[in-house]
């Protein structure tokens, strides 16, 4: 059971999260323009790595805020957590 | 009359304090203090089980939580039974009742028995290989191996005690309170760490406090008696919370365990009653030290499991701790100097030791010399080939054991003894380690697994982290507590330590007989009758895998899961196969580390609190009026409400009719409502509808359709603009939450930029929902001033008004197709206003209905409901609802991929409606359709997602996904059922009122 860090909370268990899958996909702003290919990129294809991950996550019962956690997959270390639209940490 | 083998007083038993329980259905005595394990032992008695399999007699084996044979039956026939539970952790008070398990008739005369007689036929993977053929025989097979197998008898009536579950939060959490856990968690409190310590035991001091070596000294002074003053002091340390009969059960990421702490299990019934039985500690430490000690390993030969062998450790606890002497005449057999203590222990105590068997050549210890000393004959580079006797141990046949440890020579000699004690050396006790995520190593010179790092949040300290001599012990653990609380000095800097000398061992995983192995019975796991043949046999079927060895031969699969015998199967299998221990690793520790009961998982979540429901304002109405229920997401909701014994049939038709001829009436307080604020909204509601809301014009109300992102229907619901800026959105019953998150997630991630506010008002408000051509009607008598004309008020639009001085909004709109109203009040005066239509309808019999009335009523006009209709694959062209697609918006969520070329095939399933050739066959939701009825394979083009017999057209009407059903208006097709096939013709899904006339009735 992790314990997580809000950005807006603080620390808190795991079970006030819902995970949100990967981060860092952005809806395109002209879909219409885009091909069934690019379009099926954005839709349906999601990493699943063993090692660090890039996620969002929702502080569902809580804020309700989402943010985004750098975690290791292989040990579920959590390496970062930042706000929505704030700039990744490098690896 | 029984054997009394009480030896010695001991501190820890209060011999004033007799106390009576029974065993089997015979009574004994024991003392206040003793486990059931302990009494029993002093009573002589050692038999108290049957092994799973053969049915073999077994006996108490060790003093701890990883007893694998006397596993008994607490409490047998009341309604506080509880099967496998350790005797040796049962503590025993007057009128506890325990019984054995596993056999039939009874422990001394158990059936099952004749299993070890055919015990050749019965080899690893039986069950696998026999039980294979037929194929359909298995259900006969089953019946027959599921009668015989089984430990316990789950209890028959509900648990008459409490459960709870407690939050913890600590700095420091000490695991274990024997001497390494003492003086951490001594040192951690007063360095001003909040710290919890937890032992499962009642008394803290774990093994130290009954060490009996007289060659170990700490501070001059005995360890146990240097430990209990240690002890003494921990007294009113603030920062410190000791919990005693508290076992960890799980050890999680993020240094999270659970704990089960054990309040009145030790009571007599009298103070059982109204306490919590059991707590279940949530505990978030920020530090954890593990200080679990280590476990004794038994030896494995041949016939090791019977009744009367018991671990060498255990006999010595049992003989200091509890004052009872396990035989009168004891034989020990050893790799190490530790049972040298135990023998030592009782020839202190007059008992008598017939012999030591070690399997060394030699040791030097001072204990060693002392017994030898003594008088007690050693049998140096011995081995036990057999032993004897069914229901308790009577002799043991020794042999010279070759140098290299794989043959004995020489003659037999017989030694004639009631009691022996085992002594493999020592296994630490990782598994709340490796719980937690962490790896281990082995060490090849001490033959054991061990953490392989301490982390800057948990440490194991004391034996479980490889450390069995009190010198290394302290100054590891003084130098680790050190580093990892970030201190200068503790107690433990000038401590002076004298130990006795270096303890030698040799290690032989399996220890050979004159027998060749196949005619021997070396057990390794005890509870599940696997021996070391099994194992053998596993490998030599191609199994490999550590973990597949264990499924195959089931050797750690027990409820002890083998925290005795897994580190003897691992050496077999290593030796067997030629590879190294570290190389194979160990299986997986999974939690619980002991089991754990129903209850103290669950807690107080249960009874009407297992699953809580929501319920709507008018429920006791509902109630009152004897309507049947119906879950919709966590909603109860009002089903239909038969009135003089009418059937669910009847009282539906009942209800449909009079919604249609009359008025209706329905709670419709469950679907969802948010609240839409902001300068944004209308955009807001643009990009997630799929149709246009912009000109919505203020006081009017719209259909919306909502997708997915892949194209596919989400959720539908009404949505009202209440002002400029200001809209209410409804959604289904069970979406409601997910649709919030949904518009929450674009809101906060795609779109930002948008000023828009969601507020969920689900709860806040109540809405009845009038329905049928006298509806007006009702609402003209109880808002007497406001203008229903058509023209004031059509139909899609919206109107604040005041019922008395309660204030609502009434939304003209129709899922039934009738002249309908919906009027939302604050929720505490929901069942005031139902009530008052009730009494305004009187005059025209206004007709409650409820969930089921209206899924019939809204399917004779064709309306879906999203997940009966739709079920994640359905576009809106799917369900032939284009008109709800906006061509002009650019975008909307999901837009893109209904132009993709899957979501483009013609041939796609497409709602229609299916009616019956005769007219009275209702179809079952789910039956599949069919062209041909004479192809092979039969194609499926669908299946059916509504069917209602309709009242109203007097007919059977139904919805159905077909592929390529738009256009297959007036087809025919089959619904082939298990007896009949049944004809049916694509129709037109709107049944009923096509031109939408009655809207205005």
């Amino acid at each position: 059971m992790f314990l997580i860090n809000c950005p807006y909370c603080g620390e808190r268990d795991q079970q006030e999260f819902k995970a949100g899958g990967e981060a860092h996909i952005e809806r395109p702003k002209q879909p219409t323009e885009l091909s069934d290919d690019e379009w099926a990129e954005y839709l349906f294809m999601r990493k699943n790595i063993k090692g660090v991950q890039f996620e969002r996550w929702n502080h569902a019962h809580g804020c309700r805020k989402w943010f985004n956690m750098v975690r290791d997959t292989s040990n579920d270390e959590i390496k970062a957590i930042y706000k929505m639209g704030e700039k990744p940490p490098s690896q | 009359m029984t054997k009394n083998l009480r030896v010695k007083s001991s501190k820890y038993i209060d011999e004033t304090n007799r106390i009576s329980f029974k065993f089997n259905g015979k009574t004994y005595r024991g003392f206040k203090g003793d486990t059931l394990a302990s009494a029993l032992l002093a009573n002589d008695v050692h038999l108290v089980g049957r092994s799973f399999k053969y049915h073999r007699p077994r006996g108490i084996m060790t003093s701890g939580s990883e007893e694998p044979n006397a596993i008994v039956q607490i409490n047998p026939g009341t309604n506080r039974t509880e099967p496998n539970v350790r005797a040796t952790e049962v503590e025993i008070y007057e009128g506890l009742e325990a019984s054995s398990q596993n056999c039939w008739p009874s422990v001394e005369f158990d059936i099952g028995g004749i299993n070890n007689f055919l015990s050749p036929f019965f080899p690893a993977g039986f069950y696998y290989k026999t039980f294979m053929w037929p194929a359909s025989f298995w259900e006969k097979y089953e019946f027959f191996i599921r009668h015989s197998a089984g430990l316990g008898k789950s209890p028959t009536s509900s648990d008459p005690d409490i459960y709870d579950h407690q939050n913890v939060h600590c700095d420091v959490l000490v695991v274990g309170a024997g001497m390494a856990g003492i003086l951490a968690a001594k040192n951690a409190s007063k360095n001003n760490f909040k710290t919890l310590l937890v032992d499962e035991k009642n008394e803290l001091g774990g093994s130290t406090i009954f060490e009996n070596n007289e060659f170990n000294k700490i501070d001059n002074k005995s360890p146990s008696e240097w430990l209990k003053k240690e002890i003494e002091e921990l007294k009113g340390i603030k920062n410190l919370e000791i919990k005693t009969r508290t076992s960890v059960a799980a050890y999680h990421q993020y240094n999270y365990l659970l704990a089960r702490e054990n309040l009145t299990d030790h009571l007599e019934a009298k103070y059982k009653t109204n306490k919590i039985r059991q707590r279940l500690l949530k505990i978030r430490a920020k530090k954890v030290i593990l200080a679990t000690g280590a476990l004794e390993r038994p030896l494995i030969f041949n016939n090791n499991d019977r009744p009367g062998i018991m671990l060498s450790s255990a006999i010595k606890k049992y003989s200091e701790f509890y004052g009872v002497a396990c035989g009168s005449k004891n034989v020990f057999f050893t790799n190490n100097d530790s049972a040298y203590e135990s023998a030592l222990s009782l020839y202190d105590k007059g008992i008598n030791v017939e012999a030591v068997i070690d399997i060394r050549e030699q040791s030097e210890s001072k204990i060693v010399k002392k017994v030898k000393e003594a008088g007690i004959k050693i049998y140096w580079s011995h081995s036990i080939v057999d032993t004897a006797g069914y229901k308790r141990l009577n002799s043991v046949s020794i042999m010279k054991l070759s140098n290299d440890g794989t043959s004995v020579t020489g003659s037999k000699i017989s030694i004639s003894c009631d009691c022996l004690g085992v002594a493999g050396g020592w296994t630490p006790a990782v598994h709340l380690y490796t719980q937690s995520g962490n790896k281990l190593k082995f060490d090849e010179e001490k033959k054991i697994f061990l953490p392989k790092q301490n982390t800057f949040d948990q440490i194991s300290v004391g034996s479980c982290g490889g450390d069995f001599k009190i010198d290394e012990i302290i100054n590891n653990l003084n130098q680790m507590l050190k580093d990892t609380l970030n201190i200068n000095k503790t107690n433990l800097d000038n401590i002076k330590v004298e130990i006795d000398q270096e303890n030698s061992k040799r290690n032989i995983w399996l220890l050979p007989s004159d027998k060749p192995l196949g005619k021997t019975k070396p057990f390794v796991d005890y509870q599940n009758d696997a021996t070391a043949k099994d194992i053998k046999l596993a490998l030599r079927e191609g199994f490999r895998s550590i973990e597949h060895v264990k499924r195959y031969t089931t050797t750690g699969m027990g409820t002890d899961q083998g925290k005795l015998g897994n580190m003897h199967a691992l050496g077999i299998i290593a030796d067997t196969a030629g590879v190294k221990m570290g190389e194979l690793g160990t299986t997986t520790f999974r939690p619980p580390y002991t089991p754990l009961t129903f209850g103290t998982i669950v807690g107080r979540n249960v009874g009407k609190f297992f699953d809580i429901f929501r319920r709507t304002p008018m429920n006791d109405w509902h109630v009152e009026n004897k309507a049947e229920f119906e879950n919709v997401g966590q909603w109860k909701r009002a089903w239909y409400y038969p009135i003089n014994g009418e059937t669910m049939h009847q009282a539906v038709q009942r209800e449909s009719k009079a919604a249609r001829e009359s008025v209706g009436i329905l709670d419709a307080s469950t679907l969802g409502k948010i609240d839409i604020q902001g300068s944004d909204a209308s955009e807001f509601l643009n990009r997630v509808y799929t149709n246009a809301w912009s000109k919505l014009a203020i006081g009017k109300c719209r259909y919306g359709l909502m997708l997915n992102e892949d194209g596919m229907v989400y959720d539908d619901g009404v949505t009202t603009r209440l002002g400029e800026n200001h809209y209410i959105m409804t959604t289904t019953t069970g979406g409601a939450a997910n649709v919030l998150g949904k518009l929450e997630d674009y809101l906060q991630t795609e779109w930002p930029e948008l000023d828009v506010y969601l507020t969920s008002v689900t709860d806040h408000y109540a809405t009845v929902s009038l329905c049928g051509p006298n509806s007006k009607k009702i609402i003209k008598k109880i808002i007497p001033d406001l203008d229903l004309s058509d023209e004031n008020f059509p139909h899609m639009s919206f109107k604040k008004a005041n019922i008395g001085n309660i204030h609502c909004r009434i939304m003209r709109i129709s899922f039934t197709g009738e002249h309908s109203y919906e009027i939302n009040v604050q929720a505490s005066y929901g069942k005031d206003l139902w009530e008052k239509c009730m009494d305004a309808g009187k005059e025209f019999n206004i007709t409650p209905y409820g969930t089921e009335t209206m899924h019939l009523l809204r399917a004779e006009k064709g309306f879906i409901i999203v997940g009966q209709d739709t079920d994640g694959t359905m576009t809106p062209i799917d369900l032939q609802m284009n008109w709800i697609v906006s061509k002009k918006k650019y975008d909307f969520i999901g837009k893109r991929s209904l132009y993709r070329s899957d979501t483009m095939r013609e041939d796609r399933k497409q709602l229609v409606g299916l009616l019956t050739d005769d007219p009275n066959i209702v179809l079952e939701e789910g039956a599949q359709i069919v062209s041909e009825l004479d192809q092979s394979p039969i194609e499926m083009l669908g299946h059916v997602t509504s069917s209602y017999f309709s009242p109203n057209l007097n007919k059977s009407i139904a919805l159905a996904v077909v592929r390529g059903g738009k256009d297959m208006m007036g087809k025919k097709l089959f619904v082939p059922m298990e007896n009949k096939n049944i004809n049916v013709t694509v129709a037109n899904p709107v049944f009923y009122d096509e031109k939408n006339e009655r809207l205005n009735a």
